[in-house]
């Protein structure tokens, strides 16, 4: 007797409780490979307590075993050389002809390096894991796409899918037992009544000292009540056991569920002076950010301003390839990112942010401009503001200008000097490092 | 009339699975295998890892070690660097095995063959498995464990219940108690003996740490007297009976962990012959089938390529030896002795005389119902097979300076080459006999575990150290660990460690 079932369909995803609490409970080191794996310095938070014995969280899982040592025998196959009482030389340092102690154990000893696969999502969990968004998260009612049907108690109406059966129920008995109870009332003194008379009636008939013209009257008198109790019954039972405003529904209301949104600005110095490698720095740091606004909020826009001496808003593709020359002015970008930001993405809406990138030329008048621009017109409406300057070479006038404004608004303002990649994510991390409180 | 071949091409369907089932139960039955009925269940290649990393339990509670297990396995599967097995099999009843769509029909067949009636009929028939396990209960019991542990987490936090586990998991191959026949209950039944266990437990703890004072006579008494009695094997019994300071949801775990143990406990000790029984059938019953006119030519060479691929023994000194292969032993000697039973020759005879020329299958049935491996081999390897294996012992003795060959494949070496092998068998051998010897009741509570040593062989330092931490852990107190030698002690462990004086 046999059963084939196909369970081909059944969920895969057995182990995945057991695989988290594996990362879970080597979270420490994972981090640490993963920051490692990123740059070299990583976030050491040894904790030096008093010396407690504990099991070491330690990735083997011990067993008692033997050690080497005292007397071994072994039974092995294939013999091809040897007779009884030859003598081997014993292998040095175990791995030797597969003879020696414990050669052939299959567990622990093998392994120094245990590796596995994480997938991106646990990566980036990793990654960012002690970073924050400065500056609070602006969560606003959207009004269109997200909707919570939530339990608002009982109506009166409703469909007939939604049908409180305990609550209909539970009314229906009370309007029976409030429409029934007078007669019901009546209807038990009567039967109580009638119990009275009959037993009269019998007392009388075992003592044989009937009064006729008191009979007569008993009779009339319990075929009275008698009707009486049927008519009470009928209408009892006419009361219906359900009624149409019995019926109570459960109610469900919409709900507006508020959305995290965020914009992201990338705004770009293009001019000659920039050459592919500063981008590709600049295109990394945006791309971090990028990935790091995405995993705090709902819906992230990115809108890409590059400029030289004016300012143009492009697709993505141009923004990091196509190459222009000229000068430079910076406060084109801000003018441009100012007028987007009046028409498309009001402040009271969205999660503003704005990452530029620069190697720090700009024409020596303008930085004053800048300055006015980002402290009167921009950083209020902002949640941040971070500017990375990709040089090698020694500040210039913006810089010093942007210097200004970082002591004004230490909060929303953040500026840092990249020379190569490899500054990237230090860079990254030391501006979004969590504050402490 | 000649018989059609059931397929003639690799795609296996389920109409023909089920043909080939029928056509192989109805061989099976002719030749006296009495089976559960079987549950074949076809999963993915992803599934199979999953089965695979929660050590084959259909429903297994979670810890991360299974975690590990999941990544090791799947980390090697998409390198190449592993195939998945063709099936996993579970000693219950339903017996439940697994196959994996990926198989072509032959494999299918195999697998069938081999674990569905040879696997499946030796969990039924063998002594140590109607002893140790109950089939019938064991999926209420694994889904009970499961629940309660989950339960506990939500209670007490995960990495509490972790903790637990993790030492429980550490002295797991201590946890079975080997006179004692477990009775199978139901889930309900378990679940409310569970908590009157949890009440009656408790109050008895608080009994042996009472601290009212005793009188005197009492007290001379007492201390004579030593706590355990008798030493005792089953440490994980030993913990969830009297560990002082557990809590009664912890000494559940204990216990849950303990059971598991126990249902593992006889699969450990029948490889040889549980695998060797199955890997004879497949082999017969496909054999038969093709005989009959089932299955094509293509189909058994198929076959024969993937079987003798399980049953190569590499030599000792090829880089794939990694110890006698479970398989080629035990199908060797299954064979072997049906050779035995029809074509006895005079060695045979002398050294087999009550099987040589008996019937082969009910000498077969009796040998796979009543031995464990270690028994199987001393009593059935015969000495064709030592020579066919060419077998040879060594000795490894760390007061000689070399190695010694002390018996090989002749007539002076047959006795002892049977006896080490079966030796290399027992269990007992295998592990260090550590056992609990006594509890400093009246004084610090310490607990003393002693390890009784065989052949002189002595404790691994640094993995037994890590052991202790956990065995204190479930303790609560100091816990020392000797090694014995007779009876002194060669090494010493203590855990929490002393400072050593300077």
């Amino acid at each position: 007797m046999a059963y084939i079932i196909d369970r081909r369909l059944n969920s895969k995803k057995k182990s995945t409780v057991n695989r988290q609490r594996f990362l879970r409970r080597y979270q420490q080191r994972i981090k640490k490979a993963v920051s490692e794996a990123i740059d070299k310095r990583s976030i050491t938070d040894m904790d030096k307590g008093e010396q407690i014995s504990i099991p070491t969280k330690d990735i083997t899982e011990p067993t008692f075993q033997h050690g080497s040592g005292g007397k071994n025998t072994r039974v092995l196959p294939g013999n091809d050389q040897f007779t009884r009482d030859d003598h081997i030389q014993r292998p040095r340092n175990g791995q030797g002809q597969g003879g020696a102690g414990q050669g052939a154990s299959d567990s622990g000893d093998g392994m120094d390096e245990f590796a596995f696969q994480i997938t991106q999502e646990e990566f980036l969990n990793f990654m960012f894991e002690d970073l924050e968004l400065p500056n609070l998260v602006k969560r606003q009612l959207m009004g269109v796409d997200n909707f919570e049907f939530r339990r608002a108690g009982i109506s009166n109406e409703g469909n007939p899918g939604k049908v409180n059966i305990i609550r209909s129920l539970r009314s229906a008995n009370s309007r029976r037992i409030a429409l029934t109870a007078k007669k019901r009332r009546r209807l038990k003194a009567i039967l109580k009544e009638l119990e009275e008379l009959e037993e009269e009636e019998q007392k009388e008939a075992d003592d044989n000292s009937a009064d006729l013209l008191a009979q007569d009257d008993r009779a009339k008198q319990i075929t009275a009540l008698k009707t009486e109790a049927q008519e009470l019954q009928t209408k009892i039972k006419r009361v219906p056991w359900l009624d149409d405003f019995d019926l109570k529904y459960n109610l469900h209301v919409k709900h507006p569920l508020p959305q995290s949104k965020a914009v992201m600005f990338c705004i770009m110095d293009v001019s000659g002076s920039m050459d592919q490698n500063t981008k590709d720095i600049a295109k990394r740091f945006f791309l971090l950010l990028y990935l790091f606004l995405q995993r705090n909020y709902e819906r992230t826009e990115v809108v890409f301003i590059r400029h030289h001496t004016s300012a143009k808003e492009v697709d993505e593709q141009e923004f990091f390839y196509s190459r222009e020359t000229g000068g430079t002015i910076v406060s084109s970008a801000l003018h441009l990112m100012d007028n987007i930001l009046t028409t498309r993405y009001s402040p009271s809406q969205w999660n503003i942010y704005c990452a530029q990138a620069s190697d720090g030329d700009n024409w020596n008048d303008d930085s004053s401009v800048c300055y006015k621009l980002l402290t009167e017109k921009l950083l209020h409406k902002l949640q941040y503001f971070s500017y990375i300057e990709i040089t090698s070479r020694d500040h210039q006038a913006l810089w010093h200008a942007y210097g200004k404004i970082l002591e004004d608004f230490p909060d929303t303002f953040a500026m840092k000097q990249l020379e190569d990649t490899a500054d990237i994510y230090p860079v990254f991390r030391q501006l979004f490092q969590k504050k402490a409180l | 009339m000649k018989q059609k071949p059931l397929s003639t091409d690799s795609e296996w369907t389920f109409e023909l699975l089920e043909k080939y089932t029928t056509e192989i139960a109805k061989i099976a039955e002719e030749f006296g295998l009495d089976t559960y009925p079987n549950q074949i269940e076809v999963i993915s290649s992803e599934q199979m890892m999953d089965a695979y990393s929660s050590i084959g339990m259909p429903i297994g509670y979670n810890h991360w070690s299974y975690g590990k297990q999941f990544l090791s396995v799947e980390q090697s599967y998409k390198r190449g660097q592993m195939g998945l097995a063709y099936e996993i099999v579970i000693n219950s009843d339903p017996c439940i095995s697994y196959l994996m769509e990926e198989n072509t029909m032959t494999m299918q067949a195999l697998v069938i063959a081999h674990a569905c009636y040879g696997h499946n009929s030796f969990f039924k028939g063998n002594y140590l498995f109607r002893s140790w396990t109950d089939a019938s209960s064991i999926i209420d019991y694994l889904v009970f464990a499961k629940n309660y542990i989950a339960e506990c987490e939500d209670r007490h936090g995960i990495d509490e219940v972790e903790a637990i586990l993790d030492s429980c998991h550490a002295i797991m191959n201590y946890g079975v108690d080997r006179y004692k026949r477990p009775y199978p209950i139901s889930p309900e039944e378990e679940r409310k003996r569970q908590k009157e266990r949890e009440a009656y437990s408790q109050q008895q703890i608080n009994d042996l740490w009472r601290t009212i004072p005793v009188s005197e006579s009492e007290k001379t008494q007492q201390q004579e007297k030593r706590f355990p009695e008798e030493p005792q094997e089953n440490l994980l019994y030993f913990f969830e009976k009297h560990a002082p300071l557990l809590e009664p949801w912890q000494r559940e775990i204990v216990r849950i962990v303990r059971k598991i143990a126990q249902y593992f406990y006889p699969q450990r000790q029948t490889q040889v012959m549980n695998e060797g029984w199955a890997c004879y059938w497949h082999h017969f019953l496909l054999n038969t089938m093709y005989d009959r006119g089932f299955v094509t030519d293509g189909f058994m060479m198929e076959f024969m390529q993937s079987h003798t691929g399980v049953i190569y023994q590499p030599p000792y000194n090829s880089e794939y030896y990694s110890g006698i292969n479970p398989y080629t032993l035990g199908f060797h000697m299954m064979t072997d002795i049906r050779r035995i039973c029809e074509n006895p020759t005079a060695e045979d005879k002398e050294w087999f005389p009550d099987i040589a020329g008996s019937n082969w299958v009910t000498t077969l049935d009796f040998a796979m119902r009543n031995f464990k491996d270690e028994s199987f081999i001393l009593q059935f390897l015969s000495p064709k097979l030592m020579r066919d294996l060419k077998l040879f012992n060594i000795l490894d003795d760390d007061d000689n300076s070399d190695i010694v060959v002390t018996a090989i494949h002749d007539e002076s070496g047959y006795h002892e080459l049977r006896e080490h092998l079966s030796a290399q068998y027992n269990l007992g051998n295998n592990e260090p006999n550590i056992q609990v010897y006594s509890v400093d009741v009246r004084g610090d509570r310490s607990l003393t575990l002693h390890h009784y040593r065989h052949n002189r062989k002595p404790l691994k330092d640094g993995d037994t150290d890590e052991v202790l931490k956990h065995v204190h852990r479930l303790w609560g107190f100091d816990v020392h660990l000797h090694s014995m030698e007779g009876d002194k002690a060669e090494q010493s462990f203590t855990c929490p460690a002393k400072p050593v004086a300077p």
